[in-house]
C-alpha cells in the first residue's frame, strides 16, 4: 500500500504504485492532465507525491519507449517544413515537462545511440543541460564546473557592442569595445544567441610562459605593440542630467550661466565651457570642477529668521560640475522634457580608454587576471615564424584551477586561425582534440601546440618550447581609471567629523575594529591614539555638573550653561564623536556627567 | 630536601614542584636539586604574561584567526549515516555561547564493575537507549472506513524488552490524552474521538504516536558501546544526566556529557570548566589547527568566572562588564545604556574599549605605566 499525497496533501492510498503512476504520465502524455503536472514515486517511504502547484522548475526531454526515441525522423522533417512548432510536440507527447522530482525516476540518455531499452527519456540537445551563460564557454566539459560557471559569469562582465543604436542613447556608466570580433571558437549557443551581431571580445595570439615575474598571482603581460594596433581599446559614457524642477509658489529652477552673486557660486573659470543656454558644447575636453550644464535654484526654505537676512531672496547654485579625478570630452548633448514637462537636460561625457597596468582581462574559462606589465613590441618574445604574442599568460593559473579546456580552445583558434576555419567547442559535441591536433600537424606546426621562442631583449632562443596559440579574450568592465584612489588629508563628515567614506568623496581607509584590536594586542596604546585622532577636539566641561560648557572666544571667557560663570571650568582633549555621543545620550534622557580628574 | 623545596613554595605554583620532584634523578645531590630548581624559576618566570599584556586579546586572535580557516575546511562525507557530530566552527560557537540546547548532545556513561566487562553489553546498552513505538513496531496501518490506526506490534521485541502488549497499551493510552485505546492480540487500536475528524488528523495521529517513548532513558536516541582498554564504555547520541545517573549500573563518577550548561547543572562548575576546554580541543584537534591550551583555558576560566557557565554573548560575560560603555559597545547598545542610567552607574574607564571611544591612551603596554613622583609640600 502505497500513501498517495497531492500537492503535500495526504489523500489515501493505493494497492500499485506504478501502475497508479504509469496511468498518470499516459494521461499526462494524451493531454487529458496539464503537461506540468508531475508525479513521483518515493521507495524508501512508499509514497507518490502528485505535484501541479507553482514554484517549480520544468524541463523538457524527449520521451522514449522501448528504447526508441519518440522523435523520429518525420518530426524533423515537418519541423524543418515548419507544419509542427515545439508545441505540437508537447500535445502529441514526444517532448514532456519534468520537475526536479519526477527526474529522480528517470533515466535520462544524453546521446541517441546511447539508448538502451531501461531508458525512460532522452536529452533534447546535450547543451540543454546547462544555462545560455554557461554554454558560451567552449570545451567546457574539458573543465571542472565551478570553473566553467566562473567563466559564464566573467563574460557577463565583458565589454562589447552592447547595442547598435548606442549613439543615441543615453545609459548610464557604458562602455564600448571598439573593434569586437567574433570568436573562432564558439559553441551552439553563440549561434542561437546571434551573439555575432553584439560580439564582446578580440581574438589574440596568447602564449603560456613567465615573463619576469610580471605574470605571477593572475595577472597577465601585454604587448604593447598589441595595444597600439587597437586591443582592448574601447569608450566610457557616462551621462549628466538635470532638470528645471517646478516648486510651490510659481519658483523654478532655471537653466542659465549663474550669476556672481549666487549662493555657492563656483569661479569665473569652471563656468568657461557653457554656452549662452547654460549648457556646454559638443566636443569640449572637460575635467575636475567643470560645470557641465548651469542651473541655478530658489532659496531653500522661508524660515522666520531670513527676514532679517539681507540675501533673502539670493538664488542658490544646483549646476552639474565633473566630480573628484573625473575627465571626459562631451559627446552629445540633449535638450528635451521629461513626463512632467518640465525642461531636461542631458549631457553625455565620453572617454577613451586605452589598456593600461590594471586593467582586468579574461578568456572565456574564468580565467580572469589583471595587466601587470606592458611590454614594447620589440621586447616580447617572437616565435621562429615572427609571431609575437599579444598577452602572456602565466601557467602557474592552469594546474590549480584544471582548466582544460583553456588549453584545448589556445589548440582550437591556432588550427582555425591558420587552417582558415571556425572551430565548433559546443559542450559534448565539439570538434575532437585528437582532430584538432592532426590538423595543425598538416599545418606544418607541432601537434601540441608547442613552439621555440627566442627572447625578445637578447635574441636567445628560450630552453623550453612555449605554448602559443590563439585565443578568444574579453576586456572586463573593472578598469583601474575607475577605481584608483588615495588621501592624505581631505574631506571631513559635517556630523562626526571624521574622514569621510568611498572613493567618490575622496574618504580615508577605515582603520576598523579588527585593524584597532591589533594595536592593543601589541600594546601600542600610544600610537592607537594617535592614529584616531582625526576628529580630535578640545572641549570645556564644567567640573559642577559635568555637561560640556561654552568658551566665548571674544571674551576668552568660559561658562557652563546650567551653572553660570561662577564654576571651575576646564578644557579636555577627547574624540569629537565621543561629544557626539555625549549629546545623543541626552537626548535619550540619560545625563551623562562627566567627572574630571588630574591625568598625573 | 625537603628544605630546598620550601624554600621554592611561595615562588612556584605546587603543580609545577611535584613534577620537579617526581622528574629528579635518582640519588640527585642537593646542590643539584638547587640548579634545577633555579632553572625551573628562571623558565617559570621567562613564560609569564608581562604586566601590561592584552592576553585576553591575544587569545581571541588566536583563536578567531584560526577559526577562519576551519570554516573553509569544513566538509562533509556524503551518504555516511554514523553518528553525526557537530564538529567545526558550530560546535565552538555553541561551546562559547553556552547554548542550553546543543546540536548533537552525547554521552560517555562509563559502567559499574562488573557491568563493564562487556557480558550482556548490548542489553545493557539498550537499556540506556530511548525506546520509540515505532522500534517495537511491525507495521501503523490507517483504517480509514472507521478511521482507526492500527499498530501491530512485533512481538519478539516486545519480549526483549520484557514488556506485554498490555503495558505498551497502558503506556500509548498514557501519552495520548482522551483517546479510545484497545488492545486484542499484537494489535493496539486506537480510535479518535470527536467529531469531523478527518483523514488528515489520522494521518497526524499516525506520525505522532510514533514516536511515543516506551522504555530506556528519554533523549538518547543511538547508543553505541566501545572498548576502552579493558572495559566497554557505552557512547550515546542524545544527552539526559539525570536519568543516566538514576541507573544502577552506571558509575557516576566518570560519566560524562558534551553538554556543558548539563555537566554544570548535575557535576558542578569545575566540571563545567573542564568540560569547555575539553570540547574546544576537541574540536581544534579534529580541524588540524594548532592553538594554545591556554587560550582556551582562559575563554574557559572567564567563562565560569562567577560560579555559573556564561557565554561570551550580551547575556552573559558581556552583562558582567565593569564598564558602561564597553557593554554598550557589544550588541543592543541602547538596551544597556538604559539599563546603566537607571541605576545611575559611573565608568571609570579602566579597560580598552572604553578609552578607545574618547580617543585616550589605553591602559595597556605603553599606555599602562604612570608617573608617581612626590609633590613638594607647599610651605
Amino acid at each position: 500500500m502505497a500513501e498517495v499525497f497531492i500537492n503535500n496533501k495526504f489523500m489515501g492510498e493505493v494497492e500499485d504504485p506504478k501502475q497508479f503512476i504509469a496511468r498518470i504520465v499516459e494521461e499526462r502524455r494524451k493531454g487529458n492532465l496539464h503537461f506540468t503536472v508531475n508525479v513521483t514515486y518515493e521507495k524508501d517511504l512508499d509514497s507518490i507525491y502528485v505535484e501541479a502547484n507553482k514554484g517549480r522548475i520544468n524541463r523538457p526531454l524527449i520521451v522514449v519507449k522501448d528504447g526508441k526515441s519518440m522523435f523520429t525522423d518525420k518530426h524533423a522533417e515537418q519541423l524543418t517544413k515548419g507544419e509542427i512548432n515545439w508545441d505540437d510536440l508537447v500535445k502529441q507527447g514526444v517532448i514532456e515537462y519534468l520537475d526536479a522530482m519526477e527526474e529522480e525516476n528517470t533515466l535520462v540518455s544524453f546521446f541517441e545511440e546511447d539508448l538502451t531499452p531501461d531508458h525512460t527519456h532522452l536529452e533534447v540537445h546535450p547543451t540543454s543541460i546547462i544555462g545560455v551563460a554557461t554554454a558560451l564557454v567552449p570545451f567546457s566539459n574539458f573543465s571542472p564546473g565551478p570553473r566553467v560557471l566562473i567563466g559564464g559569469k566573467n563574460q557577463k562582465q565583458g565589454l562589447g557592442l552592447y547595442a547598435a543604436n548606442f549613439s543615441v542613447r543615453m545609459d548610464m556608466d557604458v562602455n564600448l569595445l571598439h573593434t569586437p570580433q567574433k570568436p573562432m571558437v564558439s559553441t551552439l549557443m553563440y549561434e542561437l544567441s546571434g551573439y555575432d551581431k553584439h560580439p564582446q571580445g578580440q581574438n589574440i595570439v596568447v602564449a603560456v610562459m613567465s615573463f619576469k615575474g610580471y605574470n605571477m598571482e593572475d595577472a597577465s603581460v601585454i604587448n604593447k605593440g598589441s595595444i597600439d594596433c587597437g586591443l582592448g581599446r574601447s569608450t566610457y559614457f557616462r551621462p549628466c542630467i538635470s532638470e528645471e524642477l517646478r516648486y510651490a509658489g510659481g519658483l523654478t529652477d532655471e537653466i542659465c550661466i549663474p550669476d556672481k552673486d549666487i549662493k555657492g557660486f563656483r569661479s569665473e573659470h569652471d563656468y568657461r565651457y557653457l554656452e549662452d543656454d547654460g549648457i556646454i558644447y559638443p566636443e569640449a575636453a572637460v575635467s575636475e570642477g567643470d560645470v557641465v550644464i548651469g542651473k541655478t535654484s530658489p532659496p531653500r526654505f522661508l524660515s522666520s529668521m531670513d527676514e532679517y537676512n539681507l540675501a533673502i531672496d539670493k538664488r542658490r547654485e544646483s549646476g552639474v560640475a565633473l566630480q573628484h579625478g573625473e575627465i571626459g570630452t562631451v559627446d552629445f548633448v540633449l535638450v528635451t522634457e521629461n513626463g512632467e514637462g518640465n525642461k531636461l537636460i542631458q549631457v553625455r561625457l565620453r572617454e577613451q580608454r586605452i589598456p593600461e597596468i590594471g586593467d582586468k582581462f579574461t578568456s572565456r574559462h574564468g580565467q580572469k587576471g589583471v595587466i601587470g606589465l606592458i611590454v614594447p613590441h620589440s621586447d616580447m618574445p617572437f616565435t621562429s615564424s615572427g609571431i609575437v604574442p599579444d598577452l602572456i599568460f602565466s601557467p602557474h593559473g592552469i594546474p590549480s584551477r584544471m582548466t582544460i579546456s583553456h588549453l584545448i580552445e589556445i589548440v582550437g583558434a591556432k588550427v582555425g586561425a591558420l587552417g582558415g576555419h571556425y572551430v565548433d567547442g559546443t559542450t559534448f559535441v565539439s570538434d575532437k582534440e585528437d582532430d584538432l591536433r592532426a590538423e595543425l600537424l598538416t599545418l606544418g606546426f607541432r601537434e601540441d601546440g608547442m613552439e621555440a621562442m627566442y627572447d625578445g631583449e637578447t635574441g636567445e632562443q628560450i630552453l623550453a618550447k612555449i605554448f602559443v596559440g590563439n585565443m578568444y579574450y574579453l576586456k572586463l568592465r573593472h578598469m583601474v581609471a575607475n577605481k584608483i584612489h588615495s588621501r592624505a588629508r581631505g574631506p571631513v563628515q559635517l556630523l562626526t567629523r571624521q574622514p569621510t567614506e568611498g572613493r567618490a568623496k575622496e574618504g580615508g581607509l577605515r582603520l576598523g575594529e579588527m585593524e584597532k584590536d591589533t594595536f592593543v594586542a601589541h600594546g601600542a596604546s600610544l600610537l592607537l591614539k594617535e592614529r584616531f585622532d582625526a576628529d580630535r577636539t578640545v572641549v570645556p566641561v564644567c567640573e559642577e555638573c559635568g555637561m560640556i560648557a561654552i568658551y566665548n572666544v571674544y571674551k576668552n571667557k568660559a561658562y557652563c550653561s546650567i551653572c553660570g560663570e561662577n564654576v571651575e571650568i576646564n578644557a579636555i582633549e577627547l574624540s569629537y564623536a565621543f561629544k557626539l555621543m555625549l549629546e545623543e545620550f541626552k537626548s535619550l534622557g540619560i545625563y551623562p556627567k562627566l567627572t574630571l580628574e588630574d591625568k598625573y | 630536601m625537603n628544605e630546598i623545596f620550601k624554600e621554592y613554595e611561595d615562588k612556584l605554583t605546587p603543580k609545577i614542584l611535584e613534577e620537579v620532584k617526581e622528574n629528579l634523578p635518582p640519588k640527585a645531590s642537593k646542590s643539584v636539586v638547587k640548579k634545577i630548581l633555579e632553572a625551573v624559576y628562571a623558565e617559570y618566570l621567562e613564560s609569564r604574561a608581562d604586566p601590561g599584556e592584552s592576553v585576553g586579546l591575544v587569545a581571541s586572535e588566536s583563536i578567531g584567526e584560526q577559526g577562519t580557516q576551519m570554516t573553509l575546511n569544513t566538509f562533509h562525507l556524503a551518504g555516511v549515516a554514523e553518528m553525526n557530530v557537530t564538529v567545526g566552527l558550530p560546535r565552538i560557537i555553541e561551546i562559547l555561547d553556552a547554548r542550553k540546547t546543543i546540536a548533537t548532545p552525547m554521552m560517555e556513561v562509563y559502567l559499574k564493575s562488573p557491568f563493564n566487562k562487556g557480558k550482556d553489553i548490548r542489553k545493557i546498552a539498550m537499556q540506556v537507549k530511548d525506546t520509540k513505538l515505532a522500534d517495537v513496531t511491525d507495521e501503523f496501518s490507517i483504517n480509514i472506513r472507521d478511521m482507526l490506526v492500527d499498530v501491530i506490534l512485533d512481538p519478539k521485541k516486545i519480549d526483549d524488552l520484557g514488556f506485554t502488549v498490555a503495558k505498551v497499551q497502558k503506556l500509548i493510552e498514557k501519552s495520548l490524552k482522551d483517546m479510545n485505546v484497545k488492545a486484542k492480540g499484537n494489535v493496539v487500536t486506537i480510535k479518535l474521538s470527536g467529531k469531523d475528524v478527518g483523514i488528515n488528523d489520522v494521518y497526524k495521529l499516525k506520525e505522532k504516536i510514533k514516536n511515543a517513548h516506551v522504555a530506556g532513558v528519554k533523549g538518547v536516541t543511538q547508543v553505541l558501546p566501545v572498548r576502552r582498554k579493558d572495559e566497554f564504555v557505552i557512547i550515546t547520541a542524545g544527552s539526559n544526566l539525570k536519568d543516566v545517573f538514576g541507573l544502577e549500573f552506571v558509575d557516576i563518577t566518570r560519566t560524562t556529557s558534551n553538554d556543558v550548561l548539563a555537566v554544570a547543572t548535575f557535576l558542578g562548575i569545575e566540571a563545567a570548566r573542564e568540560t569547555i576546554i575539553r570540547e574546544v580541543l576537541k574540536v581544534i584537534e579534529s580541524q588540524g589547527l594548532n592553538i594554545d591550551k591556554r587560550h582556551i583555558i582562559l575563554v574557559a576560566d572567564l567563562m565560569c568566572a562567577s560560579g555559573n557557565v556564561q557565554g561570551i554573548t550580551r547575556y552573559g560575560i558581556i552583562r558582567d562588564k565593569a564598564s558602561v560603555l564597553a557593554r554598550a559597545s557589544f550588541e543592543t547598545p541602547i538596551k544597556h545604556l538604559i539599563t546603566a542610567a537607571l541605576a545611575g552607574e559611573e565608568d571609570l574607564l579602566t579597560s580598552v574599549v572604553e578609552n578607545v571611544m574618547l580617543n585616550q591612551a589605553i591602559p595597556i603596554g605603553t599606555g599602562l605605566p604612570g608617573l608617581l613622583s612626590k609633590p613638594k609640600k607647599a610651605k
